[in-house]
Order: structure tokens, then sequence, then C-alpha cells
């Protein structure tokens, strides 16, 4: 499912709303998000999951094709740790 | 500074905010999208939102774990699990503004 399946979706679920208020609904959601883990916040949706934000230390790093060391800077990486709801969820129904 | 939590209500105020519908059909809205997302997750489909990242249910074969307090085995089933891959969109994001760590 991509971004527009998931706003069509909601909006046959919603006939009384336009399809493109809830394009806005989805883009605000995933909007703040975003924002969110740009100040380094969490996000916790309980049932749904977390996101967080973890730091990667600087390090060494070669350039596979030549071999070069380049150093590679600190970063940040987003992180997302479902929540036991979703996976008990997914482990439903006990695969074949 | 503090690392704030963000939750489902801060949700629902940005879209509160940003799309101009009731507070409560925000809140509706909100769980709405995260449901759909998660059905879809649930039937082991891929979810991509662009610009955002994607998430994927991926299989977990069986494996041999041990209980760490008793040192005994256990055999841990085979079960899926979520993986959220971020797109490079929101990698960029989340660095673009932690660039005042440096140094």
């Amino acid at each position: 499912m991509i971004k527009s399946e998931l706003v069509g979706r909601v909006a046959a679920a919603n006939p009384h709303l336009y399809q493109r208020d809830i394009e806005n609904v989805v883009n605000a959601i995933l909007d703040t998000i975003s924002e969110a883990l740009s100040h380094g916040d969490r996000v916790e949706l309980r049932g749904f999951g977390a996101f967080s934000v973890k730091s990667r230390p600087a390090r060494m790093g070669r350039n596979p094709r030549t071999g070069a060391h380049v150093s590679v800077s600190e970063k940040a990486v987003p992180f997302f740790k479902s929540g036991k709801e979703m996976r008990q969820r997914l482990n439903r129904e006990s695969a074949s | 500074m503090a690392t704030k939590t963000i939750t489902r209500a801060d949700l629902s105020e940005a879209v509160y905010q940003k799309v101009g519908l009731s507070r409560t059909e925000s809140a509706a809205l909100v769980e709405m999208v995260l449901d759909q997302i998660a059905d879809c997750l649930e039937q082991g489909e891929m979810v991509k939102l662009s610009s955002f990242g994607s998430f994927v249910v991926r299989p977990k074969g069986q494996r041999v774990g041990r209980n760490p307090k008793s040192g005994q085995e256990v055999p841990i089933p085979p079960r899926k699990v979520l993986v959220f891959k971020p797109s490079n969109i929101l990698k960029g994001r989340i660095n673009g503004e932690a660039v005042g760590e440096e140094d």
C-alpha cells in the first residue's frame, strides 16, 4: 500500500470529507512525526509502535571501490520499535 | 535539551491545527490512519509512505534462544517482525538539524 492508497481507503470510510482533507491529515501525521524526530524527540503510539532517534558514532569507513579511508562523521538514524499489540496482530494466525 | 515524547494526542492536535476539522474528528482520523496501516501490515502487505519511509513485515525463522537467568535453552518459534525503513528524506531531515550536535 502506498500513501495515495492509504488516503483512498480512509476517504472511502469517510464519505462526508473531501479526499483532499484526508490527504492533509495523512501528511500532517507524517510531518509531525518527522518534525519531532528531527528535534531528537520520541514518538510513542501505543499499540502501534514507537519512533526514536539513535545516534551512530563517527567511524572510519572505506571507499569500497578505491579502498581509500574516509572518515564518516557521527549521524543520527530514525528507529522504529513495533508495539506489543502490533506484534501480536502480526503473529495472530499461526502461519501454516 | 529535554526530549519530549509525542503521542496520539499531539498528532490529533497537529491535524486539528493544520487541516481545520473538529478535534473529535481529527482524533478519529488519526486512529483510522494508524488502523489502516496496521490492517495492511497484518495481511503481510508492505506500506510505503513516500518521503517518510516504509514498513515491511519480515518473517523470522525458528532459532534456539536461551533463558538468560537459568541458562536453559528454549526454542524461539518462527514469527513475523515489523521493520521500518526510513526514507532518505527522513534521514536527511533528522541529520540536517542535528548538525549542531557536532563538535
